[in-house]
């Protein structure tokens, strides 16, 4: 009788310890999502826009040498398009993987590689690393490695992991900027340093991040650091010597925003003196953000740029009453003065962190009749906006991704319409703001195919709580006075591929993915866009329709850009880093602790699952048709 | 009323009045400290956690390590210390700053200010008495207050990275 009962208790028990490892087993298994299904998983919306009626690329467009990749957007128009057609919709499923080339740095990748004639130059990011792979091997060789050596400091002050976004290549010279804030010029061919020029001082909080832009012999270089009450900057060097050609401030007296005759803004709210010291509580704007960390485009016939500034400083935005110009907006600038020509405001006292950084892309658009000439940009604010190149009027806008926090934007005052009830006041916490702080899409560019007329947008589908408290302006240290909290907007996933029509403003199909979108988009002649997830898939969707046409799992998250070149053998070659990081993937790329839900300034809360679904590591990774 | 009361009151009474003699003590009297004295003093005394909690959102410490998880720089919640996580140790990062970016705040904040943080950053990873923590955290975010739990193994950034032991 009492063994009987012995026996019993043992069994339960035993069963009991089963229970108890098999569900330690189960919830410490990695969390490894099915691999996604080929074929259609795409929400059609609407039909695709007729011939006439399709945006197109900008009159004096002339595609680029198609073999080559010289510049991180693919050409100055920013369209990330290639013309290369030898991988279609049809023959795309047979991608493998021809070579890879491992970094051997485990941050966030966000560039994309060059290639130019038989090289690709691959830069990393910090210790902002560049090397250049001979192509013409089968497994390509190394065939120099410059090291930069930034300051180690420099990780303290970047904002959002310490990644870079690339180099830009022109007339036999790699151009790139470092962590720490040096704007570098290399020979293509030997690697040896031609220049460098320093454009910022990292103990007030300053860096690059971006890929710099060149132009009419001109490169020009933006400043990062809107976290840290740094006023940006955006200068123009002489390509040949690395001189300071001109410097164009974000904030402060006319004369340092280069605001002079030839400023003709659209909207009343821009014109004026000095708006960029009368929009800011007193000497605010000395500290007060607006650095243009994003993309810059060039229209060679009007000899202009444009490019966006960053969020002003700090978060919290009760502590600068007004404007707050010029930050949160869009510059255009004459390349060789750097004189401002006009300027919209996307975000006018922005109280979310929507960085106006994102694309620009120069289009002809088919408008009442007639063809005209505008930038298309998905914004941080989560609009998809047109404005007329020559003036900044807005044309249009739509809300691409989901938003509650502007009502829409009053096309007669180009202003959105804030929703009273989502603005954030101190000590206390405003729920669901919609999109999050990383906006409708962060930094990662959208590419436009003029063959389908569409913008492919990778972005997100995100909202925040957001709390504001005082904070104090201590150089070299953060300048937020907000604490938010991410969480994935309605639908319950966090990601979106739309393609976009820019003309009737609207989505066309839409791929929903689970994990926000921080990766670039490319679009290709063979009617395909190659895009990729935080999990690591690379993705070949049809350009057309949305189809899943191919996917491969890579060893990393994917936050880089993917570009396409012909290699010297003359097959097309499809690259695409691995490597998860940045803002969205610095809970695997840091570390981070998913307990405590305002880690990466709130970026954590949405994404504590990633750190079972990737590894961190970057790697280069090339496909090709089987040969 | 009856006459086992006054008795049995006291003996009520006895747990609570035991329970008073666990209380933290504080110095109401200052005096100079020695450099040995302070890991006592500061480590083990509720008002200067809640100082430490304060001046980690007025020195901005948040921006950077958010509650405790960590962002642009390293998460504070875990049990992995680039630079050593004795109380020492996190005072000397405080002041003097460490070379992959912590700033250095000697000239912004007082060598005792520096320890009211030290404990403060302490108490994240619930290494502190449990009674001095604060009942609610102090900020819009409302993060849950530090409390004892299982420390939780955390990945490391780069294998082969210096992940200095604790203590």
């Amino acid at each position: 009788m009492r063994s009987g009962a012995n026996r019993w208790l043992l069994v339960v028990l035993a069963a009991l310890i089963l229970i108890v490892i098999a569900g330690a087993i189960l919830l410490g298994a990695p969390d490894r999502k099915p691999e996604p299904a080929l074929g259609d998983n795409a929400d059609r919306l609407a039909d695709l826009p007729q011939p006439a009626m399709r945006a197109r690329p900008a009159s004096w467009y002339d595609p680029p040498d198609a073999d080559q990749w010289t510049m991180q957007l693919g050409d100055p128009s920013g369209t990330r398009f290639s013309p290369l057609a030898d991988v279609t919709a049809a023959n795309v499923g047979s991608l493998e993987v021809a070579f890879t080339f491992d970094t051997r740095n485990a941050r966030g990748h966000e560039a994309a590689p060059l290639v130019v004639g038989d090289t690709m130059y691959v830069t990393t990011p910090y210790p902002n690393d560049v090397y250049a792979l001979d192509l013409t091997r089968p497994r390509p060789t190394v065939k120099w490695h410059y090291q930069p050596r930034p300051l180690p400091a420099s990780q303290g002050v970047a904002c959002c992991d310490v990644v870079n976004r690339g180099a830009a290549y022109d007339g036999g010279r790699l151009f790139f900027n470092t962590l720490d804030g040096q704007a570098i010029a290399l020979d293509a061919d030997s690697g040896a340093e031609l220049w460098r020029t320093k454009l910022a001082e990292i103990n007030k909080g300053e860096t690059i991040t971006m890929a710099p832009l060149v132009a009419e012999g001109r490169v020009l270089v933006g400043t990062s650091g809107g976290e840290f009450g740094v006023r940006g900057s955006l200068t123009a060097l002489d390509a040949g010597s690395g001189a300071v050609v001109w410097k164009a401030w974000s904030t402060g007296p006319d004369s340092d925003v280069l605001i002079g005759p030839e400023f003709r803004p659209f909207y009343p709210a821009e014109q004026g003196e000095d708006l960029g010291i009368h929009t800011w509580n007193p000497d605010g704007w000395r500290i007060g953000g607006g650095n243009p960390w994003g993309w810059i485009s060039y229209d060679p016939e009007l000899h202009m740029i444009f490019y966006g500034t960053g969020n002003p400083g700090p978060w919290n935005a009760t502590q600068r009453p007004g404007d707050n110009k010029w930050t949160a907006g869009v510059f255009a600038r004459d390349v060789r003065t750097g004189q401002a020509r006009w300027f919209y405001q996307s975000s006018p006292h922005d109280l979310f962190d929507y960085d106006d950084v994102n694309e620009s892309i120069l289009l002809d658009i088919p408008w009442q009749g007639k063809l005209r000439p505008v930038i298309a940009r998905p914004s941080r604010t989560g609009f998809f906006m047109i404005l007329d190149r020559l003036t900044g009027q807005v044309l249009s806008a739509a809300p691409y991704a989901h938003v509650n926090s502007a009502l829409k934007i009053d096309l007669e005052t180009g202003r959105p319409v804030v929703n009273p009830e989502k603005m954030p006041r101190p000590g206390r916490v405003t729920r669901n703001i919609c999109p999050a702080a990383p906006g409708g899409k962060d930094w990662n560019p959208s590419a436009f195919s003029p063959r389908t007329g569409l913008v492919y947008i990778p972005h997100l589908n995100l909202c925040m709580d957001e709390g504001e408290i005082d904070t104090n302006y201590i150089a070299g240290t953060p300048f937020l006075g907000a604490d938010a909290r991410m969480f994935a907007a309605p639908g319950g996933y966090r990601g979106v591929l739309s393609a976009w029509d820019p003309v009737a403003n609207r989505a066309v199909w839409r791929i929903r993915e689970d994990l926000p979108l921080w990766s670039g988009a490319l679009a290709t002649a063979g009617d395909v866009v190659f895009y990729g997830t935080l999990d690591g898939w690379f993705k070949a969707v049809d350009a057309r329709d949305g189809k899943l046409l191919w996917r491969h799992r890579l060893s990393s998250g994917i936050i880089g850009m993917p570009m396409t070149y012909r290699g010297p053998d003359g097959r097309q070659y499809v690259a695409i880093f691995a490597g998860v990081g940045g803002w969205s993937g610095a809970i695997v790329a840091g570390a981070l602790d998913p307990a405590d839900p305002t880690s990466a300034l709130g970026f954590v809360n949405a994404l504590g699952d990633l750190i079972h679904r990737t590894e961190p590591g970057g790697k280069l990774y090339v496909f090709a048709l089987p040969g | 009323m009856s006459s086992r009361s006054p008795a049995s009151l006291l003996l009520l009474l006895l747990p609570v009045a035991l329970g008073a003699c666990d209380r933290e003590t504080r110095d109401y009297r200052s005096r100079a400290l020695q450099s040995t004295d302070r890991p006592a003093a500061f480590g083990g005394n509720a008002y200067h956690l809640a100082q430490g909690q304060r001046l980690y959102a007025w020195m901005n410490c948040a921006g950077c390590h958010a509650h405790g998880g960590g962002g642009m720089g390293p998460p504070l919640r875990d049990d992995e210390w680039r630079y050593g996580g004795r109380i020492d140790q996190l005072v000397a990062t405080i002041l003097d700053g460490r070379p992959n970016g912590m700033p250095a705040f000697r000239d912004k904040i007082t060598e005792d200010q520096a320890w009211q943080l030290a404990t403060y950053v302490r108490s994240m990873s619930a290494r502190t008495r449990q009674d001095m923590l604060a009942g609610r955290a102090d900020e819009p975010a409302n993060v849950e207050p530090p409390v004892l739990d299982e420390r939780k193994p955390v990945r490391r950034v780069t294998p082969g990275q210096d992940d200095a032991t604790e203590e």
